[in-house]
């Protein structure tokens, strides 16, 4: 169900641990990595990562706000979207 | 496995998190039409109970979906059947008590606005309608959320000139009414030539007696992204590029108000209805329509050159919008309300943006003379004959067009006034001094144009 895919955005200053941090989350959570990219802008590290929730027994709701805790504690800025947003607003 | 372009992730979270991309309103279209009885407190009740009814999900639906898109979703509003119409009929017509109660509701189930305490006069008045008129300013006075709209003019039916000047003192007197608020009553009503029936925008929006039951209708903003879309490009880059630009970001705009628009229906539980196109200011600096003229070139709003680029800019964003949904509607095209856009607010600080120029600019863009205020002591009159022409400008072109001018109760050309919120803040602006009460004391009508013979 295209309802169940994630685009989680990471960005900030790189270091060591930022995939291993969030990927940890996501296991916990239950949550499905389908896909990562990577890029350096502007001096910041942004990490995108396609994810599939339907496997999880957590809520949409839930899964975000673990996500952004987890990203705090990094000291990263995380946004979780539903990925329709993005297929909407670039494909005829 | 379902793959992802980097660069357009980037871009949307640009568009929302630095260019002020967002859902201006979820407006929830109800008809009210079920709710007429002979006891206005039964009408009333019946009112009440509709709205809670339809509305009790409106904004938390809307909260969880911004949360899931991560789009700012910023006013949930009601817009229901004229309340002239509701309220007719009954014995006792105390509009006022069914404005109170639409407060009431409107609050209940935690909207920002609700619309609909409006009536159809372009061609005269009902007595329920005289009535109903006359109620306007007290309503809005004894009411925190409630809009108000008259339309008065329409391209078949000509001007109600009487219903002009009447309109003219309803101004006036929702000042006076809250001028301890700087006339802010004003700010919540507006008067229309060709109003459309399903515009999720405020004051504006009411729910047409041509409408279904219910619709949920969307309104997009976005100047900020136009804006910052045309600044990418470079200075010497032809018009017509530019309109393809501003083309494709729309596309993208409306697109995204449709997914959302779409996904609040079905949650709802309702059909979708339309989706607004107007490109909608906020007061929040680089969410602005002037800053689009000045990307595209001209050093400020008010410039000669202003109606040319708003007209390429409306144009230019209604054709991508049909392109990106087959269910466009509401007003769409760009709005020019002068409180609630950093870039118009300074243009008339400056004063080189006039009311003048403005009402140019309405003949090429929705919707009209917006937020714009003017001295307290501004004749009726001469706000009848600024209705006047604006209704002219809509009714000839056969287009939508509006004024929602502010007449701010002890203040002078010069004087600044705060309103709050999406509502912004401005200068007060020069009126025209001279003498229009003679035309304006005609009544009458200004009959329909010929609609052939086009040039």
């Amino acid at each position: 169900m295209s309802k169940d895919k994630i685009l989680i955005t990471i960005s900030g200053l790189d270091k060591v641990g930022i995939v291993a941090g969030i990927s940890h989350t996501l296991a916990q959570l239950g949550v499905n990595i389908e896909d990562i990219k990577q890029t350096i802008m502007q001096d910041h590290f942004i990490m995108m990562m396609l994810c599939d929730i339907s496997c999880s027994k957590n809520s949409f709701k839930t899964i975000k706000e673990e996500l952004v805790k987890s990203g705090e504690n990094l000291g990263m800025e995380v946004w979780v979207q539903r990925k329709e947003i993005f297929d909407k607003m670039h494909t005829i | 496995m379902a793959g992802f372009n980097e660069k357009n992730i980037i871009e949307t979270i640009q568009m929302i998190k630095v260019h002020h991309l967002d859902i201006r309103t979820t407006t929830l279209a109800l008809s009210l039409r079920d709710c007429i009885s002979e006891d206005i407190k039964a009408t009333g009740d019946k009112i009440y109970n509709k709205i809670i009814k339809y509305a009790k999900n409106l904004k938390k639906y809307a909260d969880d979906l911004e949360n899931e898109f991560s789009i700012p979703i910023i006013n949930k509003r009601i817009a229901v059947t004229p309340i002239s119409l509701i309220g007719e009929s009954a014995k006792n017509p105390d509009y006022v008590y069914l404005a109170q109660i639409l407060d009431e509701a409107a609050n209940e189930v935690g909207v920002d606005f609700i619309g609909g305490y409006s009536a159809l006069v372009e061609k005269g008045c009902t007595k329920g309608d005289e009535i109903f008129l006359e109620s306007i300013p007290e309503a809005l006075c004894k009411t925190s959320k409630l809009c108000s709209s008259v339309n008065l003019a329409t391209s078949k039916a000509g001007i109600n000139m009487k219903g002009v000047l009447k309109v003219a003192n309803i101004i006036k007197k929702a000042a006076e009414l809250t001028k301890n608020d700087d006339g802010l009553g004003a700010a919540k009503f507006v008067c229309f030539c060709n109003s459309v029936s399903d515009n999720p925008f405020m004051a504006g929006a009411y729910c047409g007696i041509n409408e279904p039951e219910c619709a949920l209708n969307i309104g997009v903003s976005g100047p900020g992204v136009v804006r910052w879309a045309i600044e990418n490009m470079p200075k010497d880059a032809p018009l017509g590029d530019v309109a393809n630009l501003i083309k494709k970001t729309a596309f993208k705009i409306t697109t995204t108000g449709e997914l959302i628009g779409r996904e609040l229906a079905q949650r709802l539980d309702i059909p979708f209805g339309v989706i607004d196109l107007s490109l909608a200011p906020t007061p929040a600096k680089g969410d602005s329509v002037a800053g689009i003229f000045q990307a595209m070139g001209l050093e400020q709003a008010g410039a000669h050159g202003t109606t040319a680029a708003l007209a390429m800019l409306n144009d230019a964003v209604k054709k991508g919008g049909i392109m990106a949904s087959s269910y466009v509607g509401g007003l769409s095209g760009a709005f020019i309300p002068v409180s609630e856009d950093a870039g118009m607010i300074e243009a008339a600080r400056q004063g080189v943006l006039t009311i003048d120029k403005l009402e140019a600019m309405t003949s090429v863009c929705s919707v009209g003379l917006d937020m714009i205020a003017i001295p307290g002591d501004t004749p009726a009159t001469t706000i009848a004959g600024m209705i006047a022409d604006e209704m002219a400008i809509g009714m000839i072109n056969k287009k939508t067009t509006a004024v929602r001018v502010i007449p701010v109760p002890g203040k002078k050309e010069g004087d600044w006034v705060k309103f709050g919120g999406l509502l912004g803040e401005a200068p007060i602006m020069p009126v025209s001094k001279l003498d229009s009460s003679i035309f304006v004391n005609r009544g009458g009508k200004i009959p329909a144009p010929i609609h052939s013979l086009n040039n």
